[in-house]
């Protein structure tokens, strides 16, 4: 992580007016089941703010039109949202070159792309990808997909009790047959955010490019792909504030121009005959087709909101709610967090007692209380933990302690109902 | 809290508190396993038919209390049964929790009808019959997995 943009803060922590903050966020007025709504569910997708909002229906009001084609001003304007929307995603990773940005639908095509383009030129019977134990089934299947059509090997680093990848396994695992490593930033089952710069500059040594799956890092921590010096990092809008459909995959430009297209169409080509085709520069070449034109210019504009929030601070106010879940829950009898790892962020799993996580997902709801329940699209790490389902409650920007206590009441709830947990 | 006490209805809690017949059956003829994708819930129905009687039934697997309630009290009510009359209290029960083809009160249906609740808690619906398409796959002596999606 590094420490700059203080300059986008809006000063010091306390600073941090998440009363304001909840104003910006409409859904956040609603009732459910006759109780404010507390959303906590913000891993799976996050809320979003009426700017974003105000946005996307501002461009089809007044600025619909196709991109990259039309001479007409439509055309024009929507073309020039669409790269604003590009630039404003390259200073948030602090990436090199806008042509480093590439749209895609989410970080799972983000994760395909790589694994399809680069591993596909790539791998080679025997080679190896090293993932962890603690990915979501989107960096898991990409890569059995790649490696069983290359007769290439899967290899996972271990995860220890805690939920903290083990180190020492890891470097074990970067060996002469490696061809790429992939790694959550931070972790959708677990919480844990991984030590990815170091693991980063671990597999360069070896001369192994690294793949950062930046789902559920990009909306809680500043990242700076530069001073990662990650060569892939990929993450979805609509956990950062912004629409479904869209995602970004940021990589360095000397391995996208080395790889070959991911899929054929409009847009993504310079000229073409039937007997030969001249694909585009970066990053066209891989945004083949009408893109989610409104998805990207929301994704801008949710973007620049976090931007004028300050991530800095947004992840100090997020660590000091989460802080508080992790203790106010541990005194919570019979609940068992998953996952104790040495840093973590955004998220508490949970198991309590030995009522099933669907049925305290059910009674939650009727307290207005909105929480993840099931295996979170990470089998083997509730494999690793020996658990069928755990309870999440993953926070954003505008969560509160306040809300915190209203889970720890609802549980109690639970309890009651279940006699006794 | 009276919504949810149609829900987890004594019944229901006392059968996923304690399962009944739960375990491997010895001798069965018929088995098959379900899963719930979505939540990874599993179950496995074993059976020992005879004479296209259920002579003998069992479940094994890991669920919410929904489910496992569901395949227990399943089980108590498929006992000496035929094979038609358990595929028709499959319909009727899908029925009931599904609200499909106009609902059905569960009158009729004893123990059954005490999830007649889970009508209104529609994302709850594929907890209360996977053991029933489960069991159905293996009145069918399907040899796959069935799922619920």
């Amino acid at each position: 992580m590094r420490q700059v943009k203080t300059a986008e803060c809006n000063g010091p922590a306390e600073a941090f007016d998440v009363a304001r903050v909840r104003e910006d966020f409409p859904i956040l007025g609603e009732s459910v089941h006759g109780k404010p709504l507390v959303y906590l569910d913000n891993a799976a997708t996050a809320q979003k703010p009426r700017s974003v909002i105000e946005r996307v229906a501002g461009y089809y009001e007044t600025e619909n039109s196709n991109i990259h084609r039309g001479v007409h001003r439509l055309s024009e304007l929507a073309t020039r949202a669409y790269e604003d929307a590009r630039g404003a995603v390259r200073r948030f990773l602090n990436a090199a070159q806008d042509r480093e940005i590439v749209f895609v639908r989410g970080a799972t095509e983000a994760i395909n792309l790589v694994a399809r383009c680069y591993g596909g030129v790539n791998l080679e019977a025997g080679d190896e990808v090293v993932i962890s134990a603690m990915e979501h089934h989107s960096n898991i299947v990409p890569w059995q997909l790649i490696c069983q059509e290359k007769g290439a090997v899967l290899r996972v680093i271990p995860v220890d009790d805690r939920g903290d990848v083990v180190m020492e396994a890891y470097h074990r695992l970067l060996g002469p047959r490696t061809r790429i490593v992939a790694l959550p930033h931070v972790s959708n089952a677990l919480g844990t955010v991984n030590p990815i710069k170091e693991m980063i500059a671990d597999a360069h040594r070896a001369g192994i490019p690294v793949l950062i799956d930046g789902a559920q890092g990009a909306p809680h921590a500043a990242v700076d792909v530069q001073d990662l010096d990650c060569d892939f990092y990929a993450f979805s809008s609509h956990k950062l504030y912004g629409p479904t459909g869209v995602g970004v995959l940021y990589g360095k430009a000397g391995l996208l121009e080395a790889m070959p297209p991911y899929q054929g169409g409009g847009d993504m080509i310079l000229t073409v005959s039937f007997e030969a085709t001249e694909y585009n520069a970066l990053p066209y070449k891989f945004e083949a087709g009408t893109p989610n034109i409104a998805g990207v210019i929301g994704l801008g504009a949710a973007v620049e909101y976090l931007t004028g929030l300050g991530i800095e601070a947004v992840a100090a106010h997020e660590d000091r709610v989460l802080a508080y879940a992790v203790e106010r829950l541990t005194c919570v009898p019979g609940l068992r967090l998953i996952g104790t790892p040495a840093r973590r962020a955004s998220l508490v799993s949970f198991i309590f007692g030995d009522v099933h996580a669907h049925d305290i997902g059910t009674i939650l709801d009727q307290e207005g209380i909105a929480v993840r329940t099931g295996h979170h699209c990470a089998m083997p790490v509730m494999d690793r933990f020996g658990v069928p389902a755990t309870v999440r409650a993953s926070f954003a920007c505008y969560n509160t302690e306040a809300e915190v206590d209203v889970l720890a009441e609802g549980l109690e709830r639970v309890r009651r109902l279940f006699d006794g947990v | 809290m009276s919504d949810l006490r149609d829900l987890y209805q004594e019944l229901i809690l006392d059968h996923n508190r304690k399962p009944r017949n739960f375990g491997p059956l010895a001798g069965a003829n018929r088995s098959a396993r379900g899963v719930n994708p979505l939540c990874g819930d599993k179950v496995a129905v074993h059976l020992h038919v005879e004479d296209d009687r259920v002579t003998g039934v069992s479940f094994e697997g890991t669920g919410c209390a929904i489910s496992i309630a569901s395949a227990s009290v399943m089980t108590e009510s498929l006992k000496e049964q035929s094979c038609d009359h358990a595929r028709e209290l499959f319909e009727r029960f899908h029925q009931m929790v599904a609200n499909d083809d106009g609902g059905n009160d569960g009158a009729g249906m004893g123990k059954l009808a005490a999830f007649a609740g889970v009508r209104d808690y529609p994302a709850r619906v594929k907890c209360a019959t996977l053991a029933w398409h489960t069991l159905r796959a293996a009145l069918d002596g399907e040899d796959k997995a069935v799922s619920t999606e």
